[in-house]
Protein backbone atom coordinates (compact mmCIF):
# COMPACT_ATOMS: atom_id res chain seq x y z
CA UNK A 1 0.00 0.00 0.00
CA UNK A 2 2.96 2.35 -0.11
CA UNK A 3 1.92 3.51 -3.54
CA UNK A 4 3.24 6.96 -4.40
CA UNK A 5 0.77 9.76 -4.05
CA UNK A 6 0.04 11.82 -7.18
CA UNK A 7 2.19 14.97 -7.21
CA UNK A 8 -0.66 17.48 -7.73
CA UNK A 9 -2.53 16.03 -4.75
CA UNK A 10 0.53 16.44 -2.53
CA UNK A 11 1.13 19.98 -3.77
CA UNK A 12 -2.50 20.90 -3.16
CA UNK A 13 -2.32 19.45 0.35
CA UNK A 14 0.81 21.48 1.07
CA UNK A 15 -1.09 24.61 -0.03
CA UNK A 16 -3.92 23.76 2.35
CA UNK A 17 -1.46 23.47 5.23
CA UNK A 18 -0.03 26.88 4.32
CA UNK A 19 -3.58 28.29 4.29
CA UNK A 20 -4.25 26.76 7.73
CA UNK A 21 -1.13 28.13 9.38
CA UNK A 22 0.03 31.22 7.51
CA UNK A 23 -2.39 33.75 9.04
CA UNK A 24 -1.52 33.06 12.68
CA UNK A 25 2.19 32.75 11.85
CA UNK A 26 2.19 36.15 10.09
CA UNK A 27 0.28 37.60 13.03
CA UNK A 28 2.81 36.22 15.51
CA UNK A 29 5.84 37.30 13.47
CA UNK A 30 4.58 40.87 13.24
CA UNK A 31 4.07 41.03 17.01
CA UNK A 32 7.88 41.25 17.08
CA UNK A 33 8.05 43.94 14.42
CA UNK A 34 9.58 47.26 15.35
CA UNK A 35 7.26 49.43 13.25
CA UNK A 36 3.90 50.40 14.61
CA UNK A 37 1.99 51.18 11.44
CA UNK A 38 3.40 49.25 8.59
CA UNK A 39 3.39 45.58 7.81
CA UNK A 40 6.87 46.08 6.45
CA UNK A 41 9.49 44.40 8.60
CA UNK A 42 11.62 47.09 10.24
CA UNK A 43 13.50 45.04 12.78
CA UNK A 44 13.02 42.78 15.76
CA UNK A 45 11.51 44.32 18.87
CA UNK A 46 9.92 43.20 22.13
CA UNK A 47 8.44 46.68 22.52
CA UNK A 48 4.82 45.52 22.19
CA UNK A 49 5.24 42.82 24.81
CA UNK A 50 6.82 45.33 27.15
CA UNK A 51 3.89 47.70 26.55
CA UNK A 52 1.48 44.91 27.51
CA UNK A 53 2.83 45.01 31.05
CA UNK A 54 1.85 48.65 31.30
CA UNK A 55 -1.67 48.14 30.03
CA UNK A 56 -3.85 47.81 33.12
CA UNK A 57 -6.90 46.78 31.07
CA UNK A 58 -5.04 43.85 29.52
CA UNK A 59 -3.63 42.68 32.83
CA UNK A 60 -7.08 42.95 34.44
CA UNK A 61 -8.63 40.95 31.58
CA UNK A 62 -5.95 38.30 31.96
CA UNK A 63 -6.76 38.01 35.67
CA UNK A 64 -10.48 37.63 34.91
CA UNK A 65 -9.78 34.98 32.25
CA UNK A 66 -7.56 32.95 34.58
CA UNK A 67 -10.02 33.18 37.48
CA UNK A 68 -12.96 32.13 35.32
CA UNK A 69 -10.91 29.38 33.66
CA UNK A 70 -9.72 27.89 36.94
CA UNK A 71 -13.06 27.90 38.76
CA UNK A 72 -15.13 26.70 35.81
CA UNK A 73 -12.60 23.95 35.01
CA UNK A 74 -12.65 22.61 38.59
CA UNK A 75 -16.44 22.51 38.79
CA UNK A 76 -17.12 21.20 35.28
CA UNK A 77 -14.47 18.48 35.61
CA UNK A 78 -16.05 17.13 38.80
CA UNK A 79 -19.62 17.34 37.45
CA UNK A 80 -18.71 15.96 34.02
CA UNK A 81 -16.76 13.03 35.48
CA UNK A 82 -19.69 12.13 37.73
CA UNK A 83 -22.09 12.17 34.79
CA UNK A 84 -19.67 10.02 32.74
CA UNK A 85 -19.37 7.47 35.57
CA UNK A 86 -23.14 7.23 35.90
CA UNK A 87 -23.61 6.80 32.16
CA UNK A 88 -20.88 4.21 31.74
CA UNK A 89 -21.42 2.17 34.89
CA UNK A 90 -25.13 2.30 35.64
CA UNK A 91 -28.20 1.21 33.80
CA UNK A 92 -31.23 3.38 34.46
CA UNK A 93 -34.36 4.49 32.73
CA UNK A 94 -33.92 7.41 30.35
CA UNK A 95 -30.18 6.75 29.92
CA UNK A 96 -30.24 6.98 26.11
CA UNK A 97 -32.35 10.12 26.29
CA UNK A 98 -29.91 11.68 28.73
CA UNK A 99 -26.99 10.82 26.47
CA UNK A 100 -28.75 12.52 23.56
CA UNK A 101 -29.46 15.59 25.69
CA UNK A 102 -25.81 15.68 26.75
CA UNK A 103 -24.82 16.24 23.11
CA UNK A 104 -27.27 19.13 22.64
CA UNK A 105 -25.05 21.82 24.18
CA UNK A 106 -22.29 20.65 21.83
CA UNK A 107 -24.33 21.19 18.63
CA UNK A 108 -26.28 24.28 19.70
CA UNK A 109 -24.90 27.44 18.05
CA UNK A 110 -22.82 29.36 20.58
CA UNK A 111 -24.66 32.57 19.89
CA UNK A 112 -27.94 30.95 20.93
CA UNK A 113 -26.36 29.67 24.16
CA UNK A 114 -25.00 33.16 24.81
CA UNK A 115 -28.22 35.09 24.33
CA UNK A 116 -30.26 32.45 26.18
CA UNK A 117 -28.10 32.87 29.28
CA UNK A 118 -28.27 36.64 28.91
CA UNK A 119 -32.08 36.42 28.88
CA UNK A 120 -32.08 34.07 31.87
CA UNK A 121 -29.92 36.41 33.94
CA UNK A 122 -31.94 39.43 32.82
CA UNK A 123 -35.21 37.71 33.72
CA UNK A 124 -33.89 36.76 37.15
CA UNK A 125 -32.42 40.26 37.52
CA UNK A 126 -28.94 38.88 38.16
CA UNK A 127 -26.18 41.40 37.40
CA UNK A 128 -23.56 40.32 34.88
CA UNK A 129 -20.05 39.71 36.17
CA UNK A 130 -17.48 37.05 36.88
CA UNK A 131 -20.01 34.69 38.54
CA UNK A 132 -22.31 34.71 35.48
CA UNK A 133 -19.34 33.99 33.17
CA UNK A 134 -18.27 31.09 35.40
CA UNK A 135 -21.80 29.66 35.40
CA UNK A 136 -21.98 29.89 31.59
CA UNK A 137 -18.57 28.27 31.08
CA UNK A 138 -19.47 25.38 33.37
CA UNK A 139 -22.70 24.90 31.42
CA UNK A 140 -20.90 24.39 28.11
CA UNK A 141 -17.92 22.48 29.55
CA UNK A 142 -19.77 19.77 31.47
CA UNK A 143 -20.88 17.99 28.29
CA UNK A 144 -17.40 18.05 26.77
CA UNK A 145 -15.78 16.71 29.96
CA UNK A 146 -18.44 13.99 30.23
CA UNK A 147 -17.86 12.89 26.62
CA UNK A 148 -14.06 12.76 27.03
CA UNK A 149 -14.13 10.89 30.37
CA UNK A 150 -16.79 8.56 29.06
CA UNK A 151 -14.57 7.63 26.11
CA UNK A 152 -11.79 6.75 28.55
CA UNK A 153 -14.18 4.63 30.65
CA UNK A 154 -15.29 2.71 27.56
CA UNK A 155 -11.71 1.77 26.75
CA UNK A 156 -10.91 0.66 30.30
CA UNK A 157 -10.29 -2.95 31.24
CA UNK A 158 -13.03 -3.87 33.69
CA UNK A 159 -11.35 -7.08 34.75
CA UNK A 160 -8.91 -5.04 36.87
CA UNK A 161 -11.76 -3.76 39.00
CA UNK A 162 -13.27 -7.23 39.18
CA UNK A 163 -9.92 -8.58 40.31
CA UNK A 164 -9.71 -5.98 43.08
CA UNK A 165 -13.21 -6.88 44.25
CA UNK A 166 -12.42 -10.59 44.17
CA UNK A 167 -9.28 -9.99 46.18
CA UNK A 168 -11.33 -8.49 48.99
CA UNK A 169 -11.33 -4.75 48.34
CA UNK A 170 -14.71 -3.12 48.86
CA UNK A 171 -16.32 -0.87 46.26
CA UNK A 172 -14.96 2.33 47.72
CA UNK A 173 -11.39 1.03 47.90
CA UNK A 174 -11.68 -0.38 44.42
CA UNK A 175 -12.85 2.97 43.09
CA UNK A 176 -10.19 4.94 44.90
CA UNK A 177 -7.24 2.66 44.21
CA UNK A 178 -8.08 1.06 40.86
CA UNK A 179 -10.76 2.95 38.92
CA UNK A 180 -9.66 6.48 39.74
CA UNK A 181 -5.94 6.06 38.89
CA UNK A 182 -6.87 4.36 35.61
CA UNK A 183 -9.35 7.09 34.82
CA UNK A 184 -7.05 9.96 35.73
CA UNK A 185 -5.61 10.63 32.24
CA UNK A 186 -9.19 10.96 30.95
CA UNK A 187 -10.11 13.34 33.75
CA UNK A 188 -6.99 15.45 33.23
CA UNK A 189 -7.68 15.53 29.48
CA UNK A 190 -11.25 16.66 30.16
CA UNK A 191 -9.98 19.37 32.50
CA UNK A 192 -7.44 20.64 29.95
CA UNK A 193 -10.17 20.77 27.32
CA UNK A 194 -12.49 22.67 29.66
CA UNK A 195 -9.74 25.12 30.58
CA UNK A 196 -8.79 25.80 26.98
CA UNK A 197 -12.39 26.30 25.96
CA UNK A 198 -12.94 28.68 28.85
CA UNK A 199 -9.83 30.75 28.08
CA UNK A 200 -10.73 30.83 24.36
CA UNK A 201 -14.44 31.42 24.52
CA UNK A 202 -15.59 34.68 23.08
CA UNK A 203 -19.15 34.39 21.77
CA UNK A 204 -20.87 33.16 24.94
CA UNK A 205 -18.74 35.28 27.27
CA UNK A 206 -19.50 38.38 25.19
CA UNK A 207 -23.17 38.16 26.24
CA UNK A 208 -22.73 37.28 29.91
CA UNK A 209 -19.86 39.56 30.92
CA UNK A 210 -20.41 42.90 32.58
CA UNK A 211 -18.46 46.16 32.48
CA UNK A 212 -16.02 45.09 35.21
CA UNK A 213 -15.55 41.53 34.04
CA UNK A 214 -13.92 41.70 30.61
CA UNK A 215 -12.08 38.52 29.66
CA UNK A 216 -9.06 38.51 27.38
CA UNK A 217 -10.97 37.44 24.21
CA UNK A 218 -13.69 40.05 24.86
CA UNK A 219 -10.99 42.70 25.22
CA UNK A 220 -9.17 41.58 22.07
CA UNK A 221 -12.49 41.74 20.19
CA UNK A 222 -13.18 45.31 21.23
CA UNK A 223 -9.60 46.30 20.43
CA UNK A 224 -9.72 44.57 17.03
CA UNK A 225 -12.93 46.39 16.12
CA UNK A 226 -11.48 49.77 16.94
CA UNK A 227 -7.99 49.67 15.55
CA UNK A 228 -5.12 47.58 14.35
CA UNK A 229 -2.16 47.84 16.67
CA UNK A 230 0.80 45.56 17.35
CA UNK A 231 -0.24 45.10 21.00
CA UNK A 232 -3.20 43.05 19.72
CA UNK A 233 -0.75 40.85 17.84
CA UNK A 234 1.32 40.45 20.99
CA UNK A 235 -1.59 39.59 23.27
CA UNK A 236 -3.01 37.24 20.61
CA UNK A 237 0.30 35.46 20.32
CA UNK A 238 0.36 34.95 24.09
CA UNK A 239 -3.20 33.59 23.98
CA UNK A 240 -2.31 31.16 21.18
CA UNK A 241 0.72 29.85 23.04
CA UNK A 242 -1.24 29.62 26.31
CA UNK A 243 -3.94 27.48 24.72
CA UNK A 244 -1.79 25.36 22.41
CA UNK A 245 0.41 24.06 25.22
CA UNK A 246 -2.45 22.46 27.23
CA UNK A 247 -3.81 20.98 24.01
CA UNK A 248 -0.49 19.35 23.25
CA UNK A 249 -0.81 17.50 26.56
CA UNK A 250 -4.49 16.80 25.93
CA UNK A 251 -3.50 15.16 22.66
CA UNK A 252 -0.91 12.99 24.36
CA UNK A 253 -3.28 11.95 27.13
CA UNK A 254 -6.16 10.96 24.88
CA UNK A 255 -4.10 9.11 22.30
CA UNK A 256 -5.35 5.60 22.99
CA UNK A 257 -2.75 2.96 22.34
CA UNK A 258 -4.54 0.54 20.16
CA UNK A 259 -3.06 -2.63 18.79
CA UNK A 260 -2.62 -2.01 15.08
CA UNK A 261 -5.29 -3.71 13.11
CA UNK A 262 -3.53 -6.09 10.79
CA UNK A 263 -4.58 -6.31 7.18
CA UNK A 264 -6.58 -9.40 7.92
CA UNK B 1 -13.79 8.75 58.08
CA UNK B 2 -14.82 5.18 58.80
CA UNK B 3 -18.40 6.31 59.26
CA UNK B 4 -18.27 8.05 55.90
CA UNK B 5 -16.79 4.93 54.37
CA UNK B 6 -19.47 2.74 55.83
CA UNK B 7 -22.05 5.12 54.46
CA UNK B 8 -20.45 4.98 51.02
CA UNK B 9 -20.17 1.21 51.15
CA UNK B 10 -23.83 1.07 52.13
CA UNK B 11 -24.69 3.36 49.24
CA UNK B 12 -22.87 1.09 46.87
CA UNK B 13 -25.38 -1.60 47.62
CA UNK B 14 -27.98 0.85 46.28
CA UNK B 15 -26.81 1.31 42.69
CA UNK B 16 -29.83 3.40 41.80
CA UNK B 17 -29.08 5.88 44.55
CA UNK B 18 -25.46 6.06 43.48
CA UNK B 19 -26.42 6.67 39.87
CA UNK B 20 -28.84 9.39 40.93
CA UNK B 21 -26.22 11.02 43.15
CA UNK B 22 -23.66 10.98 40.36
CA UNK B 23 -26.05 12.38 37.79
CA UNK B 24 -27.90 14.97 39.85
CA UNK B 25 -25.40 17.86 40.01
CA UNK B 26 -24.35 17.76 36.34
CA UNK B 27 -27.81 17.27 34.90
CA UNK B 28 -29.30 19.87 37.22
CA UNK B 29 -26.68 22.36 36.06
CA UNK B 30 -27.47 21.62 32.42
CA UNK B 31 -31.18 21.85 33.14
CA UNK B 32 -30.98 25.23 34.87
CA UNK B 33 -28.27 26.85 32.75
CA UNK B 34 -28.89 25.28 29.36
CA UNK B 35 -32.42 23.98 28.88
CA UNK B 36 -34.27 26.56 30.99
CA UNK B 37 -32.52 29.47 29.18
CA UNK B 38 -33.51 27.99 25.81
CA UNK B 39 -37.11 27.86 27.07
CA UNK B 40 -36.77 31.49 28.14
CA UNK B 41 -35.67 32.41 24.60
CA UNK B 42 -38.72 30.62 23.22
CA UNK B 43 -40.95 32.53 25.62
CA UNK B 44 -39.36 35.88 24.70
CA UNK B 45 -39.86 35.18 21.00
CA UNK B 46 -43.64 35.36 21.55
CA UNK B 47 -43.62 38.50 23.70
CA UNK B 48 -44.04 42.12 22.67
CA UNK B 49 -41.20 44.56 22.74
CA UNK B 50 -41.59 47.10 25.53
CA UNK B 51 -40.97 50.83 25.34
CA UNK B 52 -37.46 50.83 26.81
CA UNK B 53 -36.21 47.75 25.07
CA UNK B 54 -37.66 45.38 27.62
CA UNK B 55 -40.64 43.12 27.01
CA UNK B 56 -44.27 43.00 27.98
CA UNK B 57 -46.18 39.81 28.56
CA UNK B 58 -48.63 38.47 26.06
CA UNK B 59 -48.56 36.21 23.06
CA UNK B 60 -47.77 37.35 19.55
CA UNK B 61 -46.41 35.84 16.36
CA UNK B 62 -45.36 39.24 15.01
CA UNK B 63 -41.62 38.54 15.32
CA UNK B 64 -41.79 35.36 13.29
CA UNK B 65 -43.97 37.18 10.76
CA UNK B 66 -41.46 40.02 10.65
CA UNK B 67 -38.70 37.54 9.78
CA UNK B 68 -40.62 36.73 6.58
CA UNK B 69 -39.78 40.23 5.33
CA UNK B 70 -37.50 40.03 2.23
CA UNK B 71 -34.87 41.95 4.20
CA UNK B 72 -34.48 39.12 6.71
CA UNK B 73 -35.13 36.32 4.24
CA UNK B 74 -32.08 37.62 2.36
CA UNK B 75 -30.06 37.21 5.55
CA UNK B 76 -31.40 33.66 5.92
CA UNK B 77 -30.61 32.85 2.28
CA UNK B 78 -27.12 34.32 2.57
CA UNK B 79 -26.52 32.26 5.72
CA UNK B 80 -27.56 29.00 4.05
CA UNK B 81 -25.63 29.81 0.85
CA UNK B 82 -22.44 30.74 2.73
CA UNK B 83 -22.66 27.71 5.03
CA UNK B 84 -23.24 25.43 2.02
CA UNK B 85 -20.39 26.99 0.00
CA UNK B 86 -18.13 26.69 3.03
CA UNK B 87 -19.03 23.01 3.39
CA UNK B 88 -18.38 22.31 -0.30
CA UNK B 89 -15.09 24.22 -0.24
CA UNK B 90 -13.99 22.39 2.92
CA UNK B 91 -14.85 19.08 1.26
CA UNK B 92 -12.91 19.88 -1.90
CA UNK B 93 -9.89 21.04 0.11
CA UNK B 94 -10.23 18.61 2.99
CA UNK B 95 -10.59 15.34 1.12
CA UNK B 96 -7.16 15.43 -0.57
CA UNK B 97 -5.59 16.54 2.73
CA UNK B 98 -7.18 13.61 4.59
CA UNK B 99 -6.17 11.25 1.78
CA UNK B 100 -2.55 12.35 1.92
CA UNK B 101 -2.43 12.10 5.73
CA UNK B 102 -3.93 8.60 5.68
CA UNK B 103 -1.06 7.49 3.44
CA UNK B 104 1.68 9.64 4.90
CA UNK B 105 3.43 6.79 6.73
CA UNK B 106 5.80 8.15 9.35
CA UNK B 107 4.68 11.73 8.74
CA UNK B 108 1.13 10.86 9.73
CA UNK B 109 1.25 11.97 13.38
CA UNK B 110 2.95 15.26 12.62
CA UNK B 111 0.46 16.11 9.85
CA UNK B 112 -2.47 15.17 12.08
CA UNK B 113 -1.08 17.42 14.79
CA UNK B 114 -0.81 20.27 12.26
CA UNK B 115 -4.49 19.78 11.39
CA UNK B 116 -5.57 19.74 15.04
CA UNK B 117 -3.55 22.76 16.24
CA UNK B 118 -5.66 25.43 14.45
CA UNK B 119 -8.76 23.89 15.97
CA UNK B 120 -7.40 24.72 19.40
CA UNK B 121 -6.11 28.14 18.52
CA UNK B 122 -8.52 30.81 19.67
CA UNK B 123 -11.12 31.31 16.93
CA UNK B 124 -11.10 35.03 17.65
CA UNK B 125 -7.34 35.27 17.21
CA UNK B 126 -7.54 33.31 13.95
CA UNK B 127 -10.26 35.62 12.64
CA UNK B 128 -8.21 38.64 13.65
CA UNK B 129 -5.25 37.11 11.84
CA UNK B 130 -7.41 37.05 8.70
CA UNK B 131 -8.10 40.79 9.07
CA UNK B 132 -4.38 41.35 9.40
CA UNK B 133 -3.89 39.50 6.12
CA UNK B 134 -6.82 40.86 4.11
CA UNK B 135 -7.24 44.54 4.94
CA UNK B 136 -6.19 47.27 2.49
CA UNK B 137 -2.84 47.80 4.18
CA UNK B 138 -2.64 44.15 5.19
CA UNK B 139 -0.05 41.51 4.52
CA UNK B 140 -1.40 40.23 1.18
CA UNK B 141 -1.83 43.70 -0.34
CA UNK B 142 1.60 44.80 0.90
CA UNK B 143 3.26 41.76 -0.62
CA UNK B 144 1.43 42.21 -3.93
CA UNK B 145 2.33 45.90 -4.07
CA UNK B 146 5.95 45.19 -3.14
CA UNK B 147 6.13 42.61 -5.92
CA UNK B 148 4.76 45.18 -8.33
CA UNK B 149 1.79 43.02 -9.25
CA UNK B 150 -0.76 45.67 -8.28
CA UNK B 151 -0.64 49.42 -7.74
CA UNK B 152 -3.77 50.02 -5.74
CA UNK B 153 -4.59 47.65 -2.86
CA UNK B 154 -7.30 45.15 -3.69
CA UNK B 155 -10.50 45.31 -1.66
CA UNK B 156 -10.40 41.96 0.08
CA UNK B 157 -11.94 42.65 3.47
CA UNK B 158 -15.70 43.15 3.99
CA UNK B 159 -16.59 41.06 0.95
CA UNK B 160 -18.53 37.78 0.68
CA UNK B 161 -15.24 36.19 -0.35
CA UNK B 162 -13.61 37.29 2.90
CA UNK B 163 -16.42 35.72 4.93
CA UNK B 164 -16.21 32.50 2.94
CA UNK B 165 -12.42 32.38 3.29
CA UNK B 166 -12.76 33.01 7.02
CA UNK B 167 -15.34 30.23 7.42
CA UNK B 168 -13.26 27.71 5.44
CA UNK B 169 -10.16 28.74 7.37
CA UNK B 170 -12.05 28.25 10.61
CA UNK B 171 -13.69 24.90 9.94
CA UNK B 172 -11.44 23.03 7.48
CA UNK B 173 -9.89 20.82 10.21
CA UNK B 174 -13.39 19.62 11.20
CA UNK B 175 -13.77 18.22 7.67
CA UNK B 176 -10.32 16.63 7.46
CA UNK B 177 -10.48 14.65 10.70
CA UNK B 178 -13.58 12.43 10.12
CA UNK B 179 -12.60 11.79 6.47
CA UNK B 180 -9.14 10.80 7.65
CA UNK B 181 -10.68 8.38 10.18
CA UNK B 182 -12.82 6.65 7.56
CA UNK B 183 -9.93 6.43 5.05
CA UNK B 184 -7.75 4.98 7.77
CA UNK B 185 -10.29 2.25 8.45
CA UNK B 186 -10.55 1.33 4.76
CA UNK B 187 -9.48 -2.25 4.16
CA UNK B 188 -6.55 -2.11 1.68
CA UNK B 189 -7.25 -5.64 0.43
CA UNK B 190 -10.38 -4.31 -1.29
CA UNK B 191 -8.20 -2.01 -3.40
CA UNK B 192 -5.77 -4.82 -4.12
CA UNK B 193 -8.63 -7.04 -5.21
CA UNK B 194 -9.89 -4.32 -7.53
CA UNK B 195 -6.42 -3.88 -9.00
CA UNK B 196 -6.04 -7.61 -9.57
CA UNK B 197 -9.40 -7.58 -11.29
CA UNK B 198 -8.15 -4.88 -13.64
CA UNK B 199 -9.60 -1.64 -12.22
CA UNK B 200 -7.59 1.45 -13.11
CA UNK B 201 -6.53 3.90 -10.35
CA UNK B 202 -9.35 6.34 -11.17
CA UNK B 203 -11.93 3.56 -11.08
CA UNK B 204 -10.53 2.26 -7.80
CA UNK B 205 -10.87 5.72 -6.29
CA UNK B 206 -14.36 6.53 -7.55
CA UNK B 207 -15.85 3.08 -7.00
CA UNK B 208 -14.15 1.92 -3.80
CA UNK B 209 -12.28 4.58 -1.86
CA UNK B 210 -14.82 7.36 -2.23
CA UNK B 211 -17.98 5.34 -1.44
CA UNK B 212 -16.31 3.69 1.55
CA UNK B 213 -15.21 7.03 2.96
CA UNK B 214 -18.72 8.45 2.54
CA UNK B 215 -19.50 8.23 6.30
CA UNK B 216 -16.49 10.43 7.00
CA UNK B 217 -17.55 12.89 4.31
CA UNK B 218 -21.08 13.08 5.70
CA UNK B 219 -19.86 13.50 9.28
CA UNK B 220 -17.35 16.16 8.21
CA UNK B 221 -20.00 18.01 6.23
CA UNK B 222 -22.18 18.08 9.34
CA UNK B 223 -19.36 19.25 11.61
CA UNK B 224 -18.65 22.14 9.22
CA UNK B 225 -22.19 23.03 8.19
CA UNK B 226 -23.67 23.42 11.70
CA UNK B 227 -21.17 25.90 13.15
CA UNK B 228 -21.05 27.74 9.80
CA UNK B 229 -24.82 28.28 10.03
CA UNK B 230 -24.47 29.83 13.46
CA UNK B 231 -21.29 31.78 12.68
CA UNK B 232 -21.17 35.18 14.28
CA UNK B 233 -17.55 36.26 14.63
CA UNK B 234 -16.54 35.61 11.02
CA UNK B 235 -19.30 37.63 9.29
CA UNK B 236 -19.05 40.27 12.00
CA UNK B 237 -15.31 40.90 11.70
CA UNK B 238 -14.65 39.97 8.06
CA UNK B 239 -17.97 40.80 6.42
CA UNK B 240 -18.98 44.11 7.92
CA UNK B 241 -22.55 45.36 7.81
CA UNK B 242 -23.28 44.22 4.26
CA UNK B 243 -22.55 40.54 4.77
CA UNK B 244 -24.92 39.91 7.65
CA UNK B 245 -25.65 36.30 8.57
CA UNK B 246 -28.28 35.09 11.08
CA UNK B 247 -25.64 35.04 13.83
CA UNK B 248 -24.85 38.72 13.31
CA UNK B 249 -28.56 39.53 13.02
CA UNK B 250 -29.22 37.91 16.41
CA UNK B 251 -26.29 39.74 17.96
CA UNK B 252 -27.55 43.05 16.58
CA UNK B 253 -30.96 42.55 18.12
CA UNK B 254 -29.40 41.98 21.52
CA UNK B 255 -26.89 44.77 21.04
CA UNK B 256 -27.55 47.99 19.15
CA UNK B 257 -31.13 47.30 18.01
CA UNK B 258 -32.16 46.08 21.46
CA UNK B 259 -35.14 44.10 20.22
CA UNK B 260 -34.93 41.00 22.38
CA UNK B 261 -38.16 39.34 21.21
CA UNK B 262 -37.17 39.62 17.54
CA UNK B 263 -33.64 38.44 18.38
CA UNK B 264 -35.15 35.47 20.21
CA UNK B 265 -37.39 34.60 17.26
CA UNK B 266 -34.38 34.86 14.91
CA UNK B 267 -32.36 32.49 17.08
CA UNK B 268 -35.20 30.00 17.07
CA UNK B 269 -35.28 30.14 13.29
CA UNK B 270 -31.53 29.51 13.33
CA UNK B 271 -32.06 26.54 15.66
CA UNK B 272 -34.77 25.20 13.35
CA UNK B 273 -32.36 25.30 10.38
CA UNK B 274 -29.70 23.53 12.48
CA UNK B 275 -32.25 20.91 13.54
CA UNK B 276 -33.19 20.23 9.90
CA UNK B 277 -29.49 19.78 9.13
CA UNK B 278 -29.02 17.35 12.05
CA UNK B 279 -32.07 15.31 11.02
CA UNK B 280 -30.79 15.21 7.44
CA UNK B 281 -27.45 13.97 8.74
CA UNK B 282 -29.07 11.21 10.82
CA UNK B 283 -31.02 10.00 7.77
CA UNK B 284 -27.91 10.01 5.59
CA UNK B 285 -25.97 8.13 8.24
CA UNK B 286 -28.61 5.41 8.33
CA UNK B 287 -28.03 4.77 4.65
CA UNK B 288 -24.24 4.90 4.84
CA UNK B 289 -22.57 2.06 2.91
CA UNK B 290 -20.26 1.33 5.85
CA UNK B 291 -22.89 -0.87 7.45
CA UNK B 292 -23.36 -2.83 4.26
CA UNK B 293 -19.68 -3.59 3.80
CA UNK B 294 -18.42 -3.62 7.38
Amino acid sequence: MTRRLPRPVVAFTALCFVFLHLPVLVLAVFSFNHSRYSVRWTGFSLEWYRLLLERQDILAALRVSLTVGTVSTLVSTVLGTMVALALARHRFRGRTLLEGLLYLPIVTPEIVVGISLLLLFATLRIGLGIPTIVVAHIAFSVSFVAVVVRARLEGMDRTLEEAALTLGANEVETFRRVTLPLLLPGIVAGALLAFTMSIDDFVITFFVSGPGSTTLPVLIYSMARRTIEPTINAVSTILVVATTVPIYFFDRLTRVRQPREGAA
Amino acid sequence: MTAARRLLAGLNRQPRLVAAALLAPGTLWLLVFFFVPIAVVLAYSFMTRGVYGGVTRGFTLEHYRRFMDPLYLTVLRRTVVLATSCTVACLVAGYPVAYVIARAGRWKNLLLFLVVVPLWTSFLVRTYAMIFLLRDTGFINSVLVALGLIREPLVLLYTPGAVLAGLVYGYLPLMVLPIYVSLEKLDPTLLEAAEVLGARPAARFWRITLPLSAPGVVAGAMLVFIPALGAFLTPDLLGGAKQMMIGTLVQNQFGAARNWPFGSASSFILMAVVLVAVLGYLRLRERSPMEVVG
